[in-house]
């Protein structure tokens, strides 16, 4: 057991740190420092581009994809450091985190070529396309149609939900390709350019006035027949291998982005006298410990390469952050007080705690609900009776 | 950096588990509560047969180095049977000793802590009158204190080794909540005191110790609490389902494993940290011992309420679970007062 970085390790930091500190006081100083997903679309989509040329991009992928056969260790430390920088989130994440690892994994040669040298560029910016009005935690619900015609798939249907498709090129979506069939089976795993006039994009608005995500409406879309992941009816196995992926390296990104939000709390309450409230004290304290703890809890999912284990650690991962952050916004609101609740300026938009506050509603609905976790956590991690369906 | 087990640690992990789950019964330790609260023969055994009792001591004096890592190992493996033993003592005044005390105070004491010949305890105090190297005072509450053969007692910036058997000791036990770790309270009178030769580095040394112990045995006892309800709750049949069918019961286990993950990050990033003499040692620490205890006291109340009647009767062994858990929680500090630290190293100090 170890948690010290070795020299080589922290040589490899230190350039990390240097380079994304040029970038964001250099060319890209325009969005250091965003926050939400969906400002200045146009101008991360060219900073997409700008980590893909300098071979930033997706550094632990392979290097004839475009990587660096980056180390654990060092996909840490670049995570890290991506976020200490101040460098917004990636509006590539879903084509980075999951579309690029899924068809590593899944796809054919022919695939892999056809894709990866696109994402890793931060040409093809990818959405993901599982929930439907009728499938939201049980996404084995789809109803979404795929059927094969001359050589292409045919596609109807309705997703919603689907974050940034109305800045993405490319959508993978999850369909019903067997007539008849129910839950997991009959389902296929398909990647359609979203460029077409099969496929229509409206924008959903959030509590927070932003619309990070939309309506995707299918009326006779369009993509090749060898668009497909994996088999005719292996959807389900796609999507859950895929969803594995949810929970690597870029969680501790994500983490610093979450020291970033508590700095600024702590920078509040130090501000406004709230630092002096004994209770106030705790909770930062308890956020404090909560970060770390999440932290090296990443790192335990992540050096624990005995996948045949069922892992406790990357079980609770995704609840635990979630309801850390739904916390950190209360907090922040509490140490705001009624300053929190008036907006900057004229629009209905918010600082980066406000913000906090309403978005990380969201965090412990998005990717499995809080209630899907525990469920989750009890039959897979603990061996309990599965949760009776009303159907099938 | 890897934060997993190396081949070593995990042999210790197995060796120390089963050593405790065949020899720290339920009987053995119900009748060590009957009687003055720790188990003899297995501490014995544990220093002797097993021979981890070194852990973290210095070879010289018959420790078998290593570190924290391996020590909450141990403790972790101690804290998921109860067992009664007094593994706090050789957390806190032995490592006072090996990291503060003088040349001959090693020599004489750590080899026979080591080898479970003595039995050591160790309290901070409140007021205490020195005069002329002579202690006059009275240390409440001192755990395992009555059946301690020395003591290392302290206040900020000074450190005391005390014998047992020294003329003006007194020592009365308590019928203590927790009797697997009962209570002493000790009074001196105008007893000869050997002073620690490094305070400071006593102090660190033992609040390190013991933070890690207890934040291990809550670990263990966390976990250990967790599987024996989730063991019950397949097998007991209320409205012709097992009872670990309703989503409010799993939904609660649930909970309980997300404490559990986080409370063993917590251990073992503590542990980690002082080996390793991070500058995040000290925040590890304090987050450790709150975390964990709290943690355990979570689940052990869920224990007893996720088992029913049978949960709430002193033949079933969750209150043992429950009451080391309460006892853990103010032990070294309250949870209050470790995350006050924290506050105060992010904060800076309360106005
Ligand atoms: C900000 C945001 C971004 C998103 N981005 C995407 C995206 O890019 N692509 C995409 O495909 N989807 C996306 N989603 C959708 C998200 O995955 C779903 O909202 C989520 O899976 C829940 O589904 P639902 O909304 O249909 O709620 P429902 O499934 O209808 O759930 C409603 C309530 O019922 C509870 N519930 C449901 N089933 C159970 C059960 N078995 N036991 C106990 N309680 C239960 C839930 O926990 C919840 O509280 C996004 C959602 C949000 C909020």
């Amino acid at each position: 057991m170890k948690l010290g970085f070795s020299p080589q390790e922290e040589a490899f930091r230190a350039e990390c740190a240097d380079w994304l500190q040029a970038q964001m006081t250099g060319e890209f100083r325009d969005i250091r420092g965003i926050t939400t997903l969906t400002a200045k679309a146009e101008r991360r989509k060219e900073w997409e581009q700008h980590l893909g040329e300098h071979g930033w991009s997706c550094i632990g992928w392979p290097k004839a994809w475009g990587g660096r056969d980056a180390t654990l260790a060092e996909q840490v430390i670049f995570a890290e450091e991506y976020a200490r920088a101040g460098v917004p989130g990636r509006v590539n994440h879903i084509g980075i985190e999951l579309a690029g690892p899924t068809i590593l994994a899944f796809g054919t040669e022919e695939q892999k070529r056809r894709f990866l040298p696109g994402i890793a560029a931060g040409s093809t910016i990818f959405c993901q396309g599982f929930s439907e009005p009728g499938a939201g935690s049980d996404l084995a619900s789809v109803r979404t149609k795929g059927r094969l015609e001359g050589g292409e798939w045919v596609v109807n249907g309705q997703k919603i939900w689907t974050s940034l498709a109305h800045i993405s090129d490319w959508i993978f979506v999850v369909t019903r390709t067997e007539d008849g069939s129910k839950g997991p089976k009959g389902l296929t795993f398909l990647m359609m350019p979203l460029d077409q006039p099969g496929i229509e994009v409206r924008g959903i608005t959030q509590i927070n006035g932003d619309a990070e995500f939309n309506e995707t409406f299918f009326t006779d879309a369009r993509c090749p027949a060898d668009s497909m992941i994996g088999g005719v009816g292996d959807g389900w196995k796609i999507a859950m291998g895929l969803l594995a992926f949810e929970r690597g390296v870029s969680t501790l990104g994500q983490q610093m982005a979450f020291r970033n939000e508590l700095d600024e709390i702590i920078a509040a309450a130090r501000a406004n006298g709230a630092a002096g409230d004994p209770l106030i004290r705790q909770r930062i304290a308890r956020a404090e410990i909560g970060l770390r703890l999440m932290r090296y809890g990443a790192l335990r999912m992540l050096s624990n390469t005995d996948h045949s284990k069922i892992d406790g650690a990357a079980l609770t991962y995704k609840i635990q952050w979630a309801t850390w952050r739904r916390s950190l916004g209360e907090l922040a609101m509490d140490v705001l007080g009624q300053a929190g609740e008036i907006a900057e300026g004229e629009a209905y938009e918010w600082g980066t705690l406000p913000n906090l506050f309403l978005y990380s509603r969201a965090d412990t609905i998005y990717g499995g609900t809080n209630q899907i976790q525990r469920n989750l956590i009890a039959e897979r991690g603990l061996a309990l009776p599965r949760e009776p369906r009303g159907d099938l | 950096m890897e934060f997993a087990f190396t081949d070593e640690q995990m042999m210790i992990a197995d060796t120390a588990f089963a050593f405790f789950r065949e020899n720290a019964t339920s009987d053995r330790t119900r009748k060590a509560m009957a009687a003055e609260g720790i188990d003899r023969e297995l501490w014995s055994a544990f220093c002797t047969e097993l021979g981890l009792s070194g852990v973290g001591l210095p070879e010289e004096h018959g420790g078998s180095g290593l570190g924290m890592v391996e020590f909450a190992i141990i403790a972790e493996a101690a804290g998921a049977r109860v067992a009664p033993l007094p593994m706090l003592g050789l957390a806190t005044a032995a490592r006072a000793i090996a990291a503060g005390g003088s040349e001959a105070q090693k020599a004489e004491w750590l080899p026979k802590l080591i080898s479970g010949e003595a039995i050591a305890s160790c309290e901070r105090v409140a007021q205490l009158a020195e005069q002329g190297g002579r202690l006059t005072g009275t240390i409440t509450p001192v755990p395992h204190g009555a059946l301690a053969d020395v003591f290392v007692f302290f206040s900020p910036g000074k450190a005391w080794l005390v014998r047992a058997d020294a003329p003006g000791v007194t020592v009365a036990a308590h019928v203590t909540m927790d009797q697997t770790r009962p209570f002493a309270t000790v009074t001196l009178e105008d007893v000869l005191a050997e002073p620690l030769a490094d305070p400071q580095a006593a102090i660190a040394a033992l609040h390190a110790g013991g933070w890690i112990c207890l934040a291990a045995e809550a670990l263990g006892g966390a976990q250990e609490a967790l599987d024996r309800t989730v063991a019950y709750a397949r097998e007991r049949v209320q409205f012709g389902r097992p009872i670990g069918s309703f989503q409010a019961y799993k939904h609660r286990l649930a909970d309980m494993l997300v404490e559990i993950e986080q409370a063993r990050s917590a251990v073992y990033w503590a542990a980690c940290a002082v080996d390793e003499q991070s500058d995040e040692a000290a925040l590890a620490l304090h987050a450790a011992k709150s975390f964990c205890a709290d943690t355990f006291f979570m689940v052990a109340g869920n224990m007893i309420q996720l088992h029913g009647g049978i949960g709430f009767t002193w033949e079933h062994d969750a209150h043992l679970f429950f009451k080391r858990a309460r006892s853990i929680q103010t032990m070294l500090g309250n949870g209050s007062f470790h995350r006050e630290q924290v506050a105060t190293m992010v904060l800076g100090e309360a106005a």
